[in-house]
């Protein structure tokens, strides 16, 4: 006869497989970033690919002892010690490497004892801080950063990284490899930049978080899972600089806030299919309101300051995109914004949105005068825009706009999105 | 860019009506990335040096006795002078009747009008 205590009993070890197959993963997520930064920055930057092996090879050993006996009661200070043993063991061989090859060539080295990896909350919020400023150093090509930062400040998988590249492991090893060798050739020190550089190094971090947010938000990657997750990390990190007391600076803030209300529509902007639903048709009961909420709050810290950064000026433009009504004030304010912003810094996208803003506020004829002069004639987002502008004017020269825009899209998602507009044209 | 009369005052409304058509203007212009740079020059506070029996003298504004007054300067990016023109043509300021833009070419610029 069977009893639940028996039963439970032969179910018992699938239970255990099963949690470790949900454990690891999501110990892996959250524990290898810290491990990793936590060890580069005891090891020095110079051994940052030995500082990745050990992290890696910490969980390499927990999938292993695990399987035989089972989760450890705390499985979190069991990879601690894991990694600490290991980084240990590394240095002890790596001591007595170099004792032999100093006494051939008979030169006795110093009995240095090294210290123990210290994993402690502190010393992983100041290592993985530290290692941010590290990675995003203006030595480094942007790309080069972003990539880095997935992998060891986010504990990403080559293959993921590639897959949000739309490239393939190899381009991706090459490129990391590249970039750590020149962190490498110039000593770049895993420190607190000092008070006279902070501003522009923060400048370069900044850019990278942006960037990383931006590759997620606006990616051609089909896999949405993936791009929320690098918004996600790059909210992390940003939040990072605000929970530090000299990196909590205003465009910090306004930069959090700007991916606030960027990732509350994350809901709204995907269909059961899985396809990308454009912002007027979007759902705004879907639209996250507690990021709204949060943006907005960040963006009031952000007004403490006396410089206007386009972190600020991108944050208030999505904090009117968070109203969906289409008012003469939401609109008037929109495009204000965007006069600033092109005035900070040119950029196709902010061309383009300024015009549309213009449509909405002095309308259309006045906003096609001015689209006719923008020529930007090898982007596509450009003739939809005029395609936009010229649909209800002029029919011919909508369905041309349309048509060029079709040629020049490269995704799926794009060619979809222009169909339709081409489609509803001749409805 | 030059004012007929600067002693105008305007109401705020007036004021912040100009400052969005002034802005509107000058994002038009950057949003073709021609914009290089650019601001308005305020009234209030401002000083005119000159000299009297060699000596330099420091009075209050110069909208007593001079009839223009220079309301600010917009350094942009055009292939011609031609192109630089049509830009001026945009500006709200003519709006006021008298008022005028002078297009002038920088100088030492490289390539850069």
């Amino acid at each position: 006869m069977y009893t639940i205590d028996s039963r439970l009993q032969t179910i018992d070890p699938i239970i255990e497989t099963m949690k470790q197959q949900e454990l690891i993963p999501h110990l892996f997520r959250t524990e290898f970033r810290k491990i990793a930064a936590v060890l580069c920055k005891h090891f020095g930057i110079e051994n940052i690919q030995t500082a990745e092996d050990i992290a890696s090879d910490t969980f390499l050993s927990a999938v292993d002892t695990w399987t035989y006996k089972g989760i450890p009661a705390n499985p979190t200070a069991w990879l601690y010690t894991v990694a600490k043993n290991k980084a240990k063991n590394h240095f002890h061989r790596a001591k007595i490497f170099s004792q032999k090859v100093a006494a051939e060539i008979k030169n006795s080295s110093t009995e240095l004892e090294h210290p123990e990896v210290n994993l402690t909350e502190q010393n992983i919020k100041d290592s993985q801080l530290q290692m941010l400023f590290a990675i995003c150093h203006p030595l480094i090509p942007f790309e080069s950063q972003v990539g880095l930062a997935l992998r060891i400040l986010c504990g990403f998988g080559i293959n993921e990284i590639a897959t949000a590249f739309l490239t393939n492991t190899e381009t991706i090893n090459k490129r990391l490899f590249r970039a750590k060798e020149k962190l490498r050739a110039e000593k770049v020190k895993i420190e607190f930049p000092g008070k006279a550089e902070i501003n522009d190094r923060l400048d370069t971090v900044l850019t990278t978080l942006y960037l990383l947010f931006s590759e997620g938000y606006y990616s051609e990657s089909d896999d949405m899972i993936l791009r929320e997750d690098l918004c996600a990390e790059a909210m992390r990190m940003t939040y990072m600089l605000i929970e530090n007391e000299e990196t909590n600076l205003p465009r910090v803030n306004a930069l959090y806030a700007l991916m606030c209300f960027h990732s509350s529509r994350f809901a709204a902007r995907k269909n059961e299919k899985g396809e990308l639903v454009l912002y007027h048709e979007q759902d705004e009961s879907l639209w996250n309101q507690e990021l709204i909420t949060k943006g907005i709050y960040f963006l009031h810290e952000a007004a403490k300051g006396d410089k206007l950064s386009k972190y600020h000026i991108e944050a208030s433009i999505a904090y009117w995109h968070t109203i969906k009504a289409d008012t003469k004030e939401k609109w008037d304010n929109i495009l204000q914004l965007y006069n600033k912003l092109l005035v900070i810094e040119y950029s196709p996208i902010a061309a383009l949105n300024r015009t549309y803003a213009l449509s909405k506020v002095k309308g259309k004829q006045v906003a096609i005068a001015e689209a006719e002069k923008l020529h930007l004639t090898t982007n596509h987002f450009y003739f939809t825009l005029l395609g936009e502008l010229y649909t209800g004017i002029d029919k011919k020269k909508a369905k041309e706009s349309f048509d060029q825009a079709l040629t020049l899209a490269k995704t799926q998602t794009d060619k979809q999105t222009i169909r339709k507009r081409i489609d509803e044209l001749s409805a | 860019m030059r004012h007929e009369d600067g002693t105008k005052i305007a109401s705020p409304e007036q004021m912040q009506e100009w400052m969005k058509q002034t802005m509107d203007w000058i994002g038009g212009i950057a949003a073709q990335n021609k914009f290089v740079s650019g601001t308005g020059l305020p009234f209030d506070n401002a000083k005119v040096v000159t000299t009297k029996n060699s000596k330099p003298v420091v009075t209050n504004g110069p909208f007593g006795d001079i009839k223009e007054t220079i309301g600010g300067l917009i350094v942009v990016k055009a292939e011609s002078v031609e192109e630089a023109v049509e830009f001026a043509k945009g500006c709200p300021v003519l709006q006021g009747e008298g008022n005028s833009l002078e297009v002038r070419k920088i100088a030492k610029g490289d390539g850069v009008h």
